[in-house]
């Protein structure tokens, strides 16, 4: 199996606090791999590294490295533009930006040159198919994206993200504010689009790590309140046959 | 001790009560003034339209000692000084706005803020005397014109006055901008100019617009600056250097003729009828601010 990502030592700093120390990990291509632990430890932390959203965060600072297909993730020759058309992301809460659907979708195409990605309309429509939701806005592509459910928001996003075809798309808890039937849908679609791109998700929800993943992380915080990575492996190992006792322990719902 | 819960219900519902009325009341009374105000507007304003022929009253020529009560020079001179100043304002204060609450560093702004609030409260007459005494003179020998006294330089003054309200509210707009919406735009690859015109201005659209209708509001009710500084001349600005030449806005006309005119005479009753005039046309502006705002509130809700 080849590595999408291969992280080396990470260290995240924000100011003085220690967030993540010395993960290192490998994310196969074209598998969807489950970031669980509990609260704090450093998962959303650990995700934003990977398109560096955490540039955006003051203070925050990293050590370590990062590489995408064997490319510094943060060398100097790493365009962060590039590299976040790459690695596309969709948040915890649906955040579509409050303009028409089609504008939604359309952004990343019109802000990195439309040209690139063939006609608008055909990516708009690609997309939203794409992410099992032109059915239901084919007729009101020019309303309101706040106008949709909260999962149809996240679908949305789902597509705004793949209007750029990324390769990978991180998400971070992207059901924990949907109803069981959105989370369903968003499932499916992961596994849909599982097919073409390499995904990411960090989740509090065990049974969903089970169900959709191949792969499974187990980020805990130490004794100094640090994240670390406990334990990685096949989901199913994971699972039934941790090695560590705290990721038994938290798989099995004795704490966390 | 203890009260029981019956002797402590009893003043908090007298109490609630009394409040509630007092607002009540405070409420009601501002709309009462306002009808007020309006009524007695009409009552000093509609006998012009029965003393002056109609085809008088929209001319041309502003000139009440010979019995000529034309307010299209007016009308027109205050359209052109205030939407000018709009032009000027409106882009100065998005980037204003947009500088103060997205580029500038933390301390940069600690120190913007407070000052641009001052900036709103420096009295007119004093903006006045600075575009009197600086202003016209630049301007006259900058563009090498017969007088700097002129609609251009009363549409700066204006823009000037306008200004701190636009960036004020804009700012204010930009900053209601959720998070997510800037972590959405820079997570797809947008850099942060492209975020910040791509994606929070927009969001922050109808803010914006009232900022700006705001500003609109100000700057054609204010008299004192625009009558120093534009020279008065009750002219038809028609012509496209007619920004560059004297005009006569409505509000310096009141302002300037309303103390020498006779209580209840022909020119009397005109200056009232101009006063409906601006009082309807800053009542629709502000309407429009209005309805700006209650659709912020409503795109809020869903958020
Ligand atoms: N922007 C920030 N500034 C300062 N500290 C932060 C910031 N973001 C996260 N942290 C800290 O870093 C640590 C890890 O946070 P992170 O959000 O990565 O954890 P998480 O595993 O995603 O938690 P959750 O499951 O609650 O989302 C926490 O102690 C948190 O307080
Ligand atoms: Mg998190």
């Amino acid at each position: 199996m080849s590595a999408k990502f291969a992280v080396r030592d990470l260290d995240v700093f924000y100011g003085r606090k220690q967030a993540l120390r010395k993960v290192s990990l490998e994310i196969p291509e074209h598998q969807i791999t489950a970031l669980i632990g509990p609260s704090g430890c450093g998962k959303s932390s650990f995700l934003r590294c990977l398109n560096r959203m955490n540039d955006t965060i003051p203070n925050s600072r990293i050590t370590g490295q990062a590489f995408l297909d064997e490319r510094d993730i943060y060398g100097t020759d790493m365009d962060v533009v590039e590299l976040r058309r790459r690695v596309g992301m969709v948040f915890q809460r649906p955040n579509p930006f409050p303009q028409s659907i089609y504008d939604n979708v359309a952004f990343g195409p019109r802000v990195l040159g439309a040209r690139q990605f063939g006609r608008l309309d055909e990516v708009v429509e690609t997309s939203l198919r794409g992410a099992s939701l032109w059915d239901e806005v084919k007729d009101v592509l020019h309303h309101n994206a706040l106008s949709l459910s909260l999962g149809q928001q996240q679908r949305l996003c789902i597509a705004r993200v793949i209007a750029v075809r990324p390769e990978v798309i991180l998400m971070d808890e992207p059901a924990s504010a949907l109803d069981p039937i959105a989370t369903l849908k968003i499932e499916d679609l992961m596994h849909a689009l599982v097919e073409d791109y390499t995904i990411i998700i960090v989740t509090h929800n065990m049974q969903q790590a089970a169900r959709v993943s191949e792969q499974t992380a187990f980020f805990m915080v130490d004794d100094d309140q640090v994240g670390v990575l406990v334990e990685y492996g096949p989901t199913r190992e994971i699972f039934t046959h941790p090695r560590d006792a705290r990721t038994e322990g938290y798989v099995t719902g004795r704490f966390g | 001790m203890m009260t029981s819960p019956v002797d402590r219900r009893e003043p908090i519902k007298l109490g609630a009560f009394l409040i509630e009325w007092f607002v009540r009341l405070a409420g009601l009374s501002t709309i009462g003034f306002v009808i007020l105000i309006f009524f007695f507007l009409l009552r000093e304003g509609i006998p012009a339209l029965f003393e002056v022929p109609l085809s008088n009253l929209f001319g041309t020529a502003w000139y009440p000692t010979f019995g000529y009560y034309g307010t299209i020079p007016l009308i027109l001179g205050s359209l052109l000084v205030t939407l000018t100043a709009v032009v000027i304002a409106l882009p100065l204060g998005i980037a204003s706005a947009v500088f103060v609450r997205e580029v500038a560093p933390n301390w940069v702004r600690e120190v913007l803020k407070p000052l641009i609030e001052v900036l709103a409260g420096i009295p007119s007459v004093v903006l006045g005397f600075f575009g009197m005494t600086i202003l016209v003179p630049a301007i006259r020998t900058l563009l090498n014109i017969p007088t700097g006294l002129t609609a251009f330089s009363g549409a700066l003054v204006l823009a000037y006055m306008a200004l701190p309200t636009i960036i004020s509210v804009a700012e204010d707009a930009l900053d209601a901008v959720p998070k997510s919406y800037r972590d959405a735009g820079l997570a797809m690859g947008a850099t942060r100019w492209q975020t910040i015109w791509r994606v929070v201005v927009p969001a922050a659209r109808s803010g914006i617009v009232t900022a700006v209708m705001l500003g609109l509001g100000r700057a054609i009710g204010e008299t004192m600056a625009v009558m120093m500084i534009t020279g008065n001349a009750a002219r038809m600005p028609l012509g496209l250097d007619a920004l560059f030449k004297p005009v006569r806005t409505m509000t310096a006309t009141v302002a300037a003729e309303m103390g020498e005119v006779a209580q209840g005479s022909v020119h009397y009753h005109v200056l009232f009828g101009i006063g409906i005039i601006l009082f309807l046309v800053t009542f629709v502006i502000n309407l429009f601010a209005a309805k700006s705002i209650f659709k912020k509130r409503y795109r809020g809700g869903l958020r």
